[in-house]
Order: structure tokens, then C-alpha cells, then sequence
């Protein structure tokens, strides 16, 4: 017996909409296995896992907190990955825009105005930009492989981090420990609501998703992205230049990681330390792929994502299994939606019998 | 044994595991596939090697148990993206989160537990040349198969004819299978082949290098070694440079402090990654070279059209 | 006679107005902990949890745990913190030191829960209280064995980060080894990292090739013990019992008890009685424990004992001058004792030490 997979004509509407909610029921199932193995009562952890969660303000804010990095680095990337451009440094570019986005309240930290914020987002944007340029610059000039140099430069930038916060960027007042100072109450992203701790990052977060999906929607900038993604002839013929394309690409996910980093360190951490992401950048990547690079699936694909991190920990808590399953189920959950997403595209069949010429083993 | 000696030994062990995996991810990235879930596959090895060896008390069947969970933790990235398509990079992303998480689920009861060391062999006659003998030939098994595998790679990718349809689907997936080269199953036996060998890196960790399980113990080396891919251009035998020269560096650093000279160790540990940035410019400056040495069809999967 | 008894009534009742929450006891209590690695690195964090698993065998029904583990530092713990202070805790461990401003926000919000943040130095608000052990205790006494015990006169020393905690660790070492060999050698390494065996034992083989013949470390993991043992040199244990990874080769282990603090501000809380303070412990509270003296000659270990109790007893403090800094300079005058303000934010090295302190 083996698989085969026949490409539809067209995309299949059904299982586009069919296809998370099999995923879904896949990753159910699998839980249920999974922690009667374990010896816990199912229905409670998969209630603490996708619902708890849910139940209360504070933890919906919550949620929009953890989903907006998520959500901003990855909607960026969307329009990389339509365009063909692999640009997998985000973490990078998340740290590097942070770090820029520092630079006031940090060196320059006498100097407290209203201005200081504006400027903090500026400076994020451009450092994150900045650094992905690099990668953008080797592609479009030397023909460089954009995924590994982008990878590579999120180990320097992790590195320079470290040495910044360890060095330079110290708190003189931190009793040497690998810290700076605390940003003063100029330099802290305000929250959208009084009542709650969700800060402008999310609010960074849905702006940006709803422009790039307006963008790549309506605009001849969405034709020429998806046509130089489809074929880089093809839009050649257009008159689009796939050079230019790999700047826009680059430059836009760029910024909005870098914003991305910033608003992480002003609206939540409120210094930098050795480390400031927790692999944000790659679970972006993550994110962008289960919103299909659509900007508003990767809204949800993001809240959903960060759900089964706050999940994870209420069904520690609750009913006490560990870390390491929820981890592992949280990948499950992972693979069972990329994997439905074949469906969208893919007729699948099973064939009995001797395998053809050419076919999947 | 002289401090040259041993400081070459040292080396030598940092540099096992992330030359085994790189190899394992060379051959998988010549055809034309990215996993990035090294690191995961890598974790799974250790703690499978770990937990064999101490139920069965030999640490060679927990080497072979390393290899052999590394392979099957592969197959499900390959199903995911050589059957059903499924973007390559995100799957190896989700792969390493699996592992981190299922390895510490296996390995729970096996923490506090000194481990089984795997012995060195000795080659007769070899063993006893002057200075070589002690350095390269009175070594562990792990690293025996690290070399043998990357003279084994050479030779395949670039003597057999196996070796030719395999690079020839990574620059081009779509004539290789018009020539009648069956795209998926020979993939499929790439990223088997990669999963093997991170798993045995990983067996490397906790069965000789520390012989120990902790989680988490691979503590980013799976990144390392698809950092070396590149660095390598993808030939093996600059695969093995790259490997020594970056255990080189990361013991040389902990050697000058050991004298008492400071140098910012960031800086001395980003030098690799530079380097590989460096060395990807270099081959992407001559045009000839890239096409000879990067695998075209990196990343993109493949549906064969019938 | 009645006048003190007056002044005693009024002061209970004084007091029972002061606290009204905490005067009155608890039946049952929840105390949970959040960890930064996972409760399976052997270290620092397994440490942690022995002590809640300690506390819990100890208390059996008043006491219900929870944990977290793996928690990083930033976003993620102050979410973990709110949902740990939502979720009934009425005490909350945070066992890293990355957790200090997380720790003290969410204590703003919910003032009647006990917050108690290990190894900062930050209390902002009155249900915030602090936590560490005096670990360079202990240091001094591995020094002074070290010093016995090596045939080279020197020691290998793996540091994680330069921070105030690890440099204490390494002066009161030193300060240890010279008082038995003043001409004693130690050779540091900083590995910039608290956890990751692979390149702690590939700095206990580059020491040891060096020429030092005894291992100390300040990282978490037990692979510089198993390349000591390898190697034949002696090594001390870290934050727990390590002897099961070298028998012939552990000499002492300081093994940190976070159980008996646990213990007391738990049992505080059920009681009432539970106050804000920066408890910084050693060996007279139980917190410091060397583990068993082994692979040494008696009078090694007599000395090492002695040293032990007078450490324990108050009779001795390690940082007891006269003692000169790295560059010559005075530090502590004959007889004076450092003061824990001063040793809480130390960034220098003393006399001997043949390392620059990295800044």
C-alpha cells in the first residue's frame, strides 16, 4: 500500500476550511491516547490545554501578548515566503531591532521626552531592516543562499547581544549581573486598554496583518509578489524585477521583526538581558506556514499557536503533567496541521498493489 | 601522553557529533531537502543510546540504538515532507520541538545515572605509531564511523552512480525524474540516512563524550552542525575541516583562558558563523562553483506529475 | 505585676491590628515553584525541586505543590507567575534570577500572596522576600582540601558568568587554598554557561591538561566529575550529591538544601507568622551542606571538618582579613570581616589569582 497525491485543479475551498478542524480532531485524538498512556484524565487535560486558557480576561490578555510577536514577525515573513524569498534569520532581525530599538533608553537613558518612544519604534525598525538587508544584499548581488546566511546571522546577533548586555550595556547599579538598566516610563509601550496588560504590540501586530493583507489583496505590490513568487521568469515578463523584490521582501519582514523585538523588550521585559526571545523568530516561521502566508489566517494561526503555549503551562499547574508533554504534543499539533494542509492542494489516495514507475514510496 | 596529545583528543571529541551530523544532513541537503531538525533528531539519539545502554548494559547496542531511533525519528519528517508535501521548514522546526519534548519524556527515569561509556578500540599496529597512533587510531568506534562516513560520502556522491541521481535531483528534482530517477524514494533513503547519522551524533553525546542524560543536552549543537553544511559548500571533506577547525576554536578559547588570557569568547564563538557567511560569498562570487556545489532545488518539494 | 500584663494584652492586640491576615494561621497551603531549567538537569533546578518534594513528604496533607519548569526569563515568567497567583497559590517560589522584575510586578497585583525570589536582591513590595545561600562557605573548604590534596599545587576552576555569586566562590577558594599553600595556583575558565556538559568536560580536559591535577566547578552539570574521574585527578560535587559519577574521584560535594528553607516559609505561611526578609544562609541554617569527605587521608578530612564547624558554629568567617585584592591593594584590614553588602555585589579578585576577571 502507499500514498499518492494528485494535484487538484484549483484549490480545494473544502478542505481549506475542513482542514484545521481535521488536524484538530487528529491532535484530539492523539491526546487522548497520549495522556491515558500517562495515566491522566484526558477530558481535563485537553480542557486545560485549549480552554482553560480562554476563561479568563487575564488570560486572554495574556494570549495577546504571547501571539503578537508571533503574529508581527510572521506576517512579514509571509510576504518573504510568497515572494520566494526564505528568510529565516527573524530572530535575528528580532534581537537586532530590539537592541536598536534600546539605544535611548539605555545610552542615552537622561534623556526622558515623549519623543523617546516614537523614536524607539524608528530606530527598531530600521535596525531590524538593517540586518536584514544583509542577507537581502548577498541574494540580489552574489547570488547567495538567502536561508543560511539569514540563519547564521541570528547566531551573531544572539552572540552580540550577549556581549552587549555583559559589556557595554551593563547596569552600572546591577551588581554585575548581565543586565541593563530598566527603561524609564517614557520608553514603555503603553497598554491598548486600561484594564488590561495587553501592550501596543498586539495592536503593531493586527495593523500590520490587516495592511499586508489589503496589500497582497488589492494592490498591483500583492500581484507582483505572488506572480515573482510563482515564477521569477514569469514576472520578468511583467516587467517586475526580481531584485527589487528581494529588497521589499527582506527590508519589510526586517522591520517588522525588528518592531517586533522592540515592542517585546519596551511593552513586556522592560530592559534587555542575554537572552529576549524565546525562539520567537522560528516559531514564527511556524506560524507563518499554519496561516498559509495569508496575514489574517496568521492572526489566528498566531493566537491559536501561543494558546497552546499558555495551555501547556495551565495543564501543568491543573492536573501536573510536565513540560516535556507539552512540548511534545504542542509538536503534534504541529504535524498534524502541516500535514492536513496537503489536502488543500492534494487529492490523496491509496494505492493497493505494485508500485509504478515514478510513483511515492 | 603529551599536551599536543591531548589537547588534539579534546578536539577531536567536540568535533565527533557535529561532524556525524553535518555528513548526515550534507547527503540530505545534495538531495535537494532541508531539514532543520537536526538538533531533534540528534536529542532522540542521546536518549535512546542512553536508555539502551543502561537496560541492556552494552553501551555498543546503545550506539546502534542511537543510530536506529535517529533514523526512525526521520521518517517522520519524511512523510511529512516528501508524501504529503508539507513545507520542509517549518516540519524540521516542528521536528526539533518533538524531540526536545519526547526525549525528556524517555529519559526521565534515567537522570542521577552515571552512564556506560562506549571503550576505544585500539587498531593493532596502527595504535603504536609514535604520536599518530595515540591521537587517531586508539579512539572510540563513534569516531572510526565519523570518518569512514565522510570518505564513504565523498566517494558516493561523487564516484557512484547512486551518487550522481541523488545530486541530481537536488539541483533539479523535476528533470531527474523525467530521466526516470525515482525522486521520492531516493529522498527518502537521504533523510534516513541524515537521521541515522544525527542520531548516532547524538549517541556520541551520551554514551562517550559525557556519558551521562540530562535534557537538553544537546544544547544546540544540531544548530552548529547545519551551520557546517554550508560552511562545507557541501563536500565532505570541507565538512571534516570545518568540524575540527570549529572544535579548534570553541577548545582553543577555553585553553588561552586556562592560561590567563582573556579574548571576548562571543566574538571567538560567532567567528565560525562569520566564517560561514564568508565562505558562502566566496562560492556564490564564482558563478561556475555555485552551480557545481549548491543543490538547486534546496527546500522546494516535489510532487511527480503523472 | 497587672501593668505588664496590661502592656502584654495591648501589645497582642496592637499586633493582631498591625496584621489582621497574617495573624490568623492556615489549615492547608498551596506553595508553588517556577523553575528556569528543567527539573531534570541534575542542578540547579533539580535542586530546587528536591526541596519541594521535601516540604511536600514533610507536610503531607496541609501542603499541595505545583510547578513549572523551564520557564524563560522575560514575558513568559510574569504570565507564569499571574497564572500560578490565579490559580490559588497562597506562597511562589521563583527560583532564577532572571525572574526579579517579574517576580516583584505580579507581587504589585496580588498582595496577599507570599512571593520569595531566590538570589536577587530586589523586595519592592512588602509580600516580596529574598532568598540565596552563603555557597563560598563551602568553597573555602574544598580550597583548603584542594590545597592538601594536590600534588601540583594548583586547581582548575570552571566558571559560568562573572557575577557576584561565582566570583565570591572563587576568592573564598583561593582564600581557603592559601591558607594551606600560599604559593597555590588556580586556574579559571569561564565557559558562559550554567548547563551544558559538553563543553564543562571539554574545559575540565583542558585544565587537566594543563597541568592541574584538581577540579572545581561552578556550572551544574557532572561532566567535569566523570572526565576527572577518567583523567584520575579529584573533582568537588556542585549543587548536588555527585559521588554516584566518581566514586574514587569526589572529594566533597556542596550540595545546596533549598528543603529546610522551604520548610520554614511555608510552614510559616500556615501559620501566620510569615514576614517580609533577605534570608541569605550558609552552613549554620542547614542550607550549605558537604556532602561526605571521601578519597582523602584522616587528616585532610579532620581539617576539613574542623573548618566545617567552625564555619558553621560563627567562629570563622572566610573573607577575614587580612586580605588583598588582585592588584596589590588593601581590601581588608587584619581581623575584619566583609561585610554581606559588600560580598553581594563583589567584582574583584583577591591576592594570587592568575585570571582577569572579565568585565
Amino acid at each position: 500500500m502507499r500514498i499518492e497525491l494528485q494535484k487538484r485543479d484549483g484549490v480545494s475551498t473544502l478542505f481549506a476550511v475542513l482542514s484545521p478542524f481535521v488536524a484538530l480532531g487528529l491532535t484530539l485524538i492523539a491526546g487522548v491516547i497520549l495522556f491515558v498512556a500517562l495515566g491522566k484524565d484526558p477530558v481535563a487535560a485537553l480542557y486545560s490545554f485549549f480552554i482553560e486558557p480562554l476563561t479568563e480576561i487575564w488570560s486572554l490578555h495574556e494570549l495577546a501578548i504571547k501571539a503578537a510577536p508571533l503574529i508581527l514577525i510572521a506576517v512579514g515573513l509571509s510576504v518573504c515566503f510568497r515572494s520566494n524569498n526564505w528568510n529565516i534569520g527573524a530572530e535575528g532581525q528580532f534581537i537586532i531591532g530590539a537592541m536598536a530599538g534600546s539605544i535611548l533608553p539605555v545610552v542615552f537613558h537622561g534623556w526622558q521626552s515623549p519623543l523617546v518612544l516614537p523614536l524607539m519604534i524608528v530606530f527598531a525598525m530600521i535596525g531590524g531592516a538593517a540586518y536584514a538587508a544583509i542577507p537581502a544584499f548577498l541574494k540580489a548581488r552574489l547570488n547567495t543562499n538567502e536561508i543560511l546566511t539569514s540563519l547564521m546571522l541570528v547566531y551573531v546577533a544572539q552572540l552580540f547581544l550577549d556581549w552587549t548586555v555583559r559589556g557595554p550595556w551593563r547596569n552600572p547599579e546591577g551588581f554585575n549581573f548581565p543586565e541593563t538598566r530598566n527603561f524609564h516610563d517614557y520608553a514603555v509601550l503603553p497598554r491598548i486598554i486600561e484594564t488590561g496588560k495587553t501592550h501596543w504590540g498586539f495592536g503593531f501586530a493586527l495593523i500590520a496583518a490587516i495592511v499586508l493583507w489589503f496589500v497582497m489583496r488589492r494592490t498591483l505590490k500583492g500581484f507582483e509578489i505572488t506572480v515573482l513568487g510563482q515564477s521569477a521568469r514569469a514576472g520578468r515578463f511583467a516587467g517586475f524585477s526580481d531584485k527589487k523584490m528581494v529588497y521589499f521582501a527582506f527590508l519589510l519582514s526586517g522591520a517588522l521583526a525588528g518592531l517586533a523585538g522592540m515592542a517585546e523588550v519596551s511593552g513586556s521585559i522592560e530592559q534587555l538581558r542575554p537572552v529576549i526571545s524565546p525562539g520567537y523568530g522560528f516559531t514564527a516561521i511556524i506560524v507563518a506556514f499554519l496561516g498559509r502566508l495569508n496575514p489574517l489566517g496568521i492572526v489566528a494561526a498566531g493566537l491559536v499557536l501561543a494558546l497552546t503555549y499558555l495551555g501547556g503551562e495551565a495543564a501543568q499547574i491543573s492536573i501536573g503533567i510536565t513540560d516535556k508533554v507539552t512540548r511534545l504534543f504542542q509538536g503534534l499539533l504541529l504535524f498534524f496541521v502541516l500535514g492536513c494542509d496537503t489536502l488543500i492542494h492534494y487529492r490523496i489516495r491509496l494505492v493497493f498493489g505494485a508500485a509504478q514507475k515514478g510513483s511515492a514510496a | 601522553m603529551d599536551m599536543t596529545q591531548a589537547i588534539i583528543l579534546t578536539i577531536i571529541t567536540a568535533a565527533t557529533p557535529l561532524l556525524l551530523a553535518a555528513i548526515g544532513e550534507l547527503v540530505v541537503e545534495r538531495s535537494g531537502v532541508l531539514n532543520l531538525g537536526v538538533e531533534g533528531m540528534m536529542i532522540m539519539g542521546a536518549v535512546a543510546a542512553f536508555a539502551i545502554a543502561q537496560l541492556t548494559g552494552s553501551a555498543g547496542l546503545g550506539a546502534i540504538g542511537g543510530l536506529v531511533s535517529g533514523m526512525l525519528f526521520s521518517l517522520l519528517f519524511g512523510f511529512l515532507t516528501l508524501t504529503l508535501v508539507a513545507n520542509q521548514v517549518a516540519t524540521g522546526l516542528a521536528l526539533t520541538i518533538l524531540g526536545l519534548g519526547l526525549s525528556g519524556m524517555i529519559g526521565e527515569s534515567f537522570i542521577g545515572l552515571p552512564g556506560l561509556k562506549l571503550a576505544a578500540i585500539e587498531i593493532p599496529l596502527l595504535s603504536d605509531i609514535p604520536f599518530i597512533g595515540r591521537v587517531l587510531f586508539s579512539q572510540d568506534p563513534i569516531f572510526y564511523t565519523s570518518i569512514i562516513a565522510v570518505f564513504g560520502v565523498s566517494w558516493f556522491l561523487f564516484k557512484s552512480r547512486a551518487g550522481l541521481r541523488l545530486r541530481a535531483i537536488g539541483d533539479n528534482h523535476s528533470s531527474a525524474h523525467a530521466l526516470g530517477i525515482n525522486v521520492v524514494r531516493t529522498r527518502y533513503l537521504a533523510v534516513m540516512f541524515g537521521g541515522a547519522c544525527a542520531g548516532l551524533a547524538g549517541a556520541h553525546l551520551s554514551i562517550v563524550y559525557t556519558p551521562q542524560w540530562v535534557e537538553n543536552m544537546t544544547a544546540g549543537r544540531g544548530w552548529i552542525a547545519l551551520a557546517l553544511v554550508v560552511f562545507a559548500s557541501w563536500r565532505p571533506g570541507r565538512a571534516l575541516i570545518g568540524a575540527y577547525l570549529f572544535g579548534a576554536v570553541s577548545i582553543g578559547q577555553l585553553f588561552a583562558q586556562s592560561r590567563g588570557i582573556g579574548i571576548p569568547s562571543q566574538l571567538l564563538s560567532a567567528l565560525p558563523y562569520l566564517a560561514t557567511i564568508a565562505v558562502l560569498v566566496i562560492i556564490s562570487l564564482n558563478r561556475r562553483m555555485t552551480l557545481i556545489n549548491t543543490p538547486a532545488s534546496l527546500g522546494k518539494s516535489f510532487v511527480p506529475e503523472r | 505585676m497587672k501593668k505588664t500584663l496590661f502592656l502584654l494584652a495591648a501589645a497582642t492586640a496592637l499586633a493582631g491590628i498591625a496584621a489582621p491576615a497574617n495573624a490568623q494561621g492556615m489549615d492547608k497551603v498551596k506553595a508553588c515553584f517556577i523553575y528556569v531549567g528543567p527539573v531534570g538537569d541534575f542542578g540547579w533546578s533539580y535542586q530546587h525541586d528536591q526541596g519541594r518534594l521535601y516540604v511536600e513528604e514533610k507536610l503531607g496533607d496541609k501542603l499541595e505543590t505545583a510547578y513549572l519548569e523551564s520557564v524563560p526569563e522575560g514575558a513568559d515568567s510574569e504570565r507564569a507567575l499571574e497564572r500560578f497567583a490565579r490559580s490559588g497559590c497562597n506562597i511562589i517560589f521563583t527560583t532564577s534570577f532572571g525572574y526579579m522584575d517579574a517576580t516583584n510586578k505580579v507581587a504589585k497585583d496580588f498582595p496577599d500572596i507570599k512571593f520569595e525570589h531566590a538570589t536577587g536582591y530586589k523586595r519592592e513590595h512588602p509580600n516580596v522576600a529574598t532568598y540565596d545561600s552563603k555557597f563560598f562557605q563551602g568553597r573555602y573548604v574544598i580550597g583548603q582540601i584542594a590545597a592538601k590534596m594536590s600534588k601540583t599545587g594548583s586547581a582548575g576552576y570552571i566558571a559560568s558568568f562573572p557575577i557576584p555569586e561565582v566570583v565570591q566562590g572563587i576568592n573564598s577558594f583561593m582564600l581557603g587554598a592559601q591558607s594551606v599553600n600560599p604559593e597555590f595556583k588556580l586556574k579559571v575558565v569561564w565557559v558562559n554557561t550554567w548547563f551544558d556538559p559538553g563543553k564543562e568536560a571539554d574545559a575540565a580536559k583542558v585544565l587537566l591538561d594543563g597541568g592541574v591535577d584538581i577540579l572545581t566547578q561552578h556550572t551544574d552539570s557532572t561532566a567535569p566529575m566523570q572526565v576527572a574521574a577518567e583523567r584520575g585527578a579529584y573533582a568537588f560535587g556542585q549543587a548536588s550529591e555527585m559521588i554516584a559519577f566518581g566514586p574514587n574521584t569526589q572529594l566533597t560535594s556542596i550540595i545546596d538544601e533549598w528543603g529546610p528553607y522551604y520548610m520554614e516559609r511555608i510552614t510559616a505561611v500556615l501559620e501566620g507568622t510569615w514576614e517580609q526578609q533577605a534570608t541569605w544562609a550558609g552552613m549554620a541554617e542547614g542550607h550549605v551542606v558537604m556532602a561526605p569527605y571521601t578519597n582523602m587521608p584522616d587528616d585532610v578530612k579532620a581539617m576539613a571538618e574542623e573548618t566545617e564547624a567552625k564555619i558553621t558554629s560563627g567562629e570563622f568567617h572566610p573573607f577575614t582579613g587580612p586580605i588583598k585584592k588582585q592588584d596589590g591593594s588593601e581590601w581588608l584590614a587584619e581581623g575584619q570581616v566583609a561585610e554581606d553588602g559588600e560580598l553581594a555585589g563583589l567584582n574583584f579578585y583577591v591576592a594570587g589569582i592568575d585570571d582577569q576577571l572579565p568585565q
